[in-house]
């Protein structure tokens, strides 16, 4: 959003909205600004999200599993997490093919996985990612 | 259907790591005109590739502390349900993404809360209540990343 525009929503003058673009930028609570990339504009029409859980008796699981994932090109997300779930991959490809031969050469040769489950994404109701302040 | 090369996946390697850099930055990290790169830029916004920024922030410092996934299964099937359920899921302020998948779950929400406390309030008043619902389970984010992906 354009600073004039957010002026307009907040009800304030430019050089005040700036001012306090600034100090939030200052004050790290806005970090920085990532460009969103549709994917499937570039035709990549197929997102998968990998549940993983791992071997947790390897002490190096996370390390090992997490920097092998990272060499994977189409994985585009990686996150951890407290539950049944350890790690949780997204990966993107063109198609159902290509889907096959990454998650057979690439992904379950990745270390430590004890078990893992996908779930194929159909449709992306919501994602603005506003946070409710 | 692609018709982008190698420079454009390479413009939109850098953005997607940095949004902030200007035509000038960039024209010169990837050794191009200026005029050059803004005409890219333009095609790769217009034909909706290069779909808008997100601002990075440390949720943290804003008061949300936790973040946690939900894989929720429907206790029936039809398509009302599915309207209902959607419609009602997505009013929730603190439902940050809905994705409906095909596997164990049949929808995969990222829900922001202050603590866990705020969080089981928003569990049992909102999610528990939501027309539909059934099996829920719940995986608290502990770390993420964000891959540039294959360019």
């Amino acid at each position: 959003m354009p600073v004039a525009e957010l002026c307009d929503a907040v009800g304030s003058t430019a050089a005040v909205t700036s001012r306090r673009l600034a100090r939030l930028r200052a004050d790290r609570i806005i970090l920085g600004k990532e460009a969103i990339i549709d994917w499937s504009k570039l035709g990549y029409n197929v997102e998968v999200s990998l549940r993983v859980g791992l071997d947790k008796t390897q002490s190096r699981a996370f390390d090992d599993f997490i920097a092998a994932a990272r060499e994977v090109p189409e994985v585009i997300e990686i996150q951890t997490f407290l539950g049944r779930v350890d790690v949780r991959l997204s990966v993107i490809a063109k198609d159902m093919t290509q889907y096959q031969q990454i998650y057979r050469a690439r992904i379950l040769t990745l270390p430590h996985i004890a078990d893992i489950e996908a779930l194929m994404q159909v449709a992306r109701i919501k994602s603005d990612e506003v946070l409710p302040v | 259907m692609s018709g982008f090369d190698a420079t454009d996946h390479a413009l939109l390697r850098h953005l997607a790591g940095d949004a902030d850099q200007s035509a000038a930055a960039l024209a010169q990290l990837m050794g191009m005109s200026q005029p050059a790169v803004w005409r890219r830029l333009r095609r790769l916004e217009q034909s909706g590739v290069l779909k808008g920024q997100r601002l990075v922030l440390d949720r943290e410092k804003l008061g949300f502390g936790v973040t946690v996934f939900l894989g929720i299964k429907l206790s029936g099937k039809g398509g009302m349900l599915l309207e209902d359920f959607e419609r009602a899921v997505t009013a929730i302020p603190e439902v940050q993404t809905v994705e409906h998948v095909l596997g164990m779950y049949d929808y995969r929400l990222r829900v922001v809360a202050r603590d866990i406390a705020d969080f089981e309030r928003i569990l049992r008043r909102r999610i528990m209540a939501l027309p539909g619902a059934g099996d829920v389970e719940a995986n608290v984010l502990l770390s993420e990343e964000r891959r540039p992906g294959p360019l």
